[in-house]
């Protein structure tokens, strides 16, 4: 997994809530066997019209958000279905943060899983970031993952919430897989107190 | 003595590996359903890290997403990336040895719908699969949730998930359903009341009188859409009803083994006094039966409300409101009733069950799909199918004009050959409205089987307390 240290990139504003894995990314593209490649369609039907031509109003068809690495939308974000598909497309799209006043549950464990940062923060906090993003290019917002810091370019900053756990797997890059893996013989003790009470489970 | 517990906390607590000081929890996983769609890239990492599956005894597989629904399936998917989806996964469980409901087989279906009817969904157990409305197995009084695909990926290799515990939530229904009224209105009236994130961070447990009262078929339709109010999962404590569901069937405990799961699944109950974060209470008696006006499952009204006006929400809401509107080509103030369907979806594993089909058999009797209305049904499993026919409500609804499919998702998502087209209407026993879920700018409106069923008959949303 990609490291997630500090990043400074240009935000774009979706003040939308609710924005659903459907949006992110639409199921006919849930058919790929692979991660990557899905950047392309990210958002699909809100940046493409039916015969694949850009739809210019949409925010990451902008000339100042094409590059955004950062993206700010309204509550409840990432809710619907479980496809890792949704972070896939975003993170290979090049945004590595969203911002919202609140996620889907297992869109926000997702993001983490792929070296993308999803921050929550209370409304009245991700209304100024918007307002920011809104800018355009000009608007850079930093994040520093070590310090659980956003800065904006007139020196407002907000302190954000992290998991220390996921932090450091963030910070470093690390496959929770293999940690787990360390801890077979936990696994193994679990599994045989289990076989010898419970052997139907 | 200890204190009282949640039946969510005494879950947790028998499943947990081990606990570091931060409350994150390494989580046993006793059954995994893995699907076409979430699992290639986790069986990919797991060549590629040349990992073994730690449990294929507790895992299996079973296509459902991609497969069409008629019977030209059988001589192989013509979509080639959904073809390939299914062949990888026919492929995966070969290789590291699971078993597979493969298309072919009479006991394919939806993977919610299939794993309680193999008896693989027990109560007091953890479930998992790459697929949101795992929520659905909490009706066994198992806490079952969704996962992403690194998180397949991981219980693959180890059996078990890093898991932090959610809160306890308890939504309490009291009272007695009016007729007409099902497990559907329910589950939808209490998005409707606690919206999509209400339930975010929480796991859920129903509880109350009209919980009690309903079949297992229907309280596996209510926990199946705690995900659409944004729970990580939802549980209804076993009971009898439980016990029956579950037991002869082929992987249900038995004999000794049998007794001995039962002392233990008697003991899966919320104790006295035990504490939960939030309660919600609805009153059944007060339950309309309801359908979705716009594009997410909260957007809940009784059939007998008109269109609402989105000035009249606050926030985001506003926008989104208006931006569904649009979507679905409604207008305030319009009456529900008078909206005009083209396509009826009766299927999905929120009911696609037996008792959801028979529940449309009786609003059907004596009764034709409308002429021009598009109205199909797919059972949720080839043994759900082949029980309707049995039963003799297969011919009665061919006969009364509806599309009789084969097993699987079908539209409840344009995955797979059944789909809107753009500008389409359908009344829809799945679970998501979302923008283009059944189709590219197909427009869903969520109703129970009974009022999808009334919707045939008449061409237009309709209650169907009228047609009882
Ligand atoms: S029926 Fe619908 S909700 Fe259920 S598993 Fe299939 S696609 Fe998902």
């Amino acid at each position: 997994m990609e490291k997630f240290e500090k990043l400074s990139g240009v935000a774009a504003p979706m003040p939308l809530v609710n924005i659903d894995t459907d949006m992110i990314i639409p199921k006919q593209f849930l058919k790929t066997i692979k991660r990557s490649g899905l950047g392309v369609n990210l958002f699909q039907e809100m940046r493409y019209d039916q015969d694949g031509n850009e739809i210019p109003d949409f925010v990451l068809n902008k000339p100042a958000y094409r590059n955004a690495e950062i993206l700010v939308a309204g509550e409840n974000f990432g809710c619907g279905s479980s496809r890792e598909h949704a972070p896939w497309a975003i993170q290979d799209f090049g945004i590595r943060c969203v911002i919202a006043p609140s996620f889907a549950d297992i869109f926000f464990n997702n993001c983490f899983k792929n070296g993308i940062l999803p921050i929550a923060l209370p409304q009245e906090q991700v209304d100024i970031l918007m307002k920011e993003a809104e800018k355009g290019e000009n608007a850079r917002i930093e994040v520093d993952l070590e310090n659980q810091k956003i800065t904006i370019p007139d020196g407002t900053a907000f302190s954000f919430d992290v998991d220390p756990f996921r932090k450091h797997c963030l910070l470093n890059g690390l496959d929770d897989i293999g940690l787990t893996m360390e801890k077979s013989n936990a696994i193994d003790a679990y599994e045989s107190k289990l076989g010898a009470q419970m052997p139907w489970m | 003595m200890t204190a009282p517990k949640t039946l969510y906390d005494k879950i947790w607590d028998a499943h947990v590996v081990e606990e570091s000081d931060d409350g994150t929890c390494l989580l046993y996983i006793d059954r995994h359903l893995v699907h076409e769609v979430t699992s290639p890239q986790a069986f990919e990492g797991l060549r590629m890290a040349d990992r073994k599956v730690r449990a294929p005894e507790k895992t299996i597989a079973v296509p459902d997403h991609n497969v069409p629904t008629d019977p030209t399936r059988l001589s192989g998917i013509k979509d080639e990336q959904s073809r390939i989806q299914v062949e990888a996964l026919r492929q995966n469980a070969k290789d590291f040895g699971i078993e597979i409901y493969d298309v072919d087989d009479i006991r394919q279906g939806i993977v919610h719908i299939i794993g309680p009817e193999q008896g693989w969904t027990q109560p007091g157990m953890t479930i998992v699969c790459g697929d949101s409305h795992t929520a659905t197995h909490g009706a066994f009084g198992a806490l079952a949730h969704g996962i992403g695909t690194s998180e397949v990926e991981h219980v693959l290799a180890t059996q078990t998930l890093i898991q932090k515990k959610s809160k306890n939530m308890l939504v309490k229904v009291e009272g007695e359903l009016a007729p007409g009224v099902t497990a559907k209105d329910i589950t939808l009236s209490v998005i409707g009341k606690t919206g999509t994130a209400g339930g975010t961070g929480y796991v859920i447990e129903y509880a109350g009188s009209a919980i009690r009262s309903l079949s297992m078929e229907g309280r596996m339709t209510v926990c199946n859409m705690a995900i659409e109010g944004g729970a990580r999962a939802g549980l209804i404590a076993p009971d009898e009803k439980t016990f029956d569901y579950v037991k002869g069937r082929p992987h249900a405990p038995k004999g000794a083994q049998w007794e001995a799961a039962m002392a233990y699944w008697q003991t899966l109950k919320t104790d006295e006094g035990a504490h939960f974060d939030k309660v919600v209470e609805l009153d059944a008696s007060e339950i309309a039966p309801v359908v979705t006006w716009g594009t997410s499952p909260e957007d809940v009204l009784p059939i007998t409300a008109t269109v609402p006006n989105p000035e009249d929400f606050s926030g985001g809401k506003v926008e989104a409101a208006r931006r569904s509107l649009d979507y679905m080509g409604l207008t305030p103030g319009q009456k529900l009733s008078d909206v005009e369907i083209d396509t009826v979806f009766i299927g999905s594993c929120t009911n696609g069950r037996i008792e959801d089909l028979r529940e449309v058999a009786r609003v059907m009797e004596g009764r034709k799909v409308k002429d021009g209305v598009r109205a199909m049904i797919v059972p949720g499993s080839g043994l759900v199918r082949l029980q309707a026919e049995e039963e003799g409500i297969a011919q009665k609804l061919i006969d009364a004009g509806f599309d009789w499919r084969l097993a699987g998702c079908s539209m409840c998502l344009g995955m797979n050959p059944d789909q809107l087209a753009p500008g389409e209407r359908c009344a829809s026993t799945s679970n998501r409205n979302f923008e283009g879920r059944q189709g590219y700018k197909g427009r869903t409106h969520l109703v129970s089987p009974a009022m999808a069923a009334a919707a045939a008959v008449t061409g237009r949303l309709t209650d169907v307390r009228e047609l009882l």
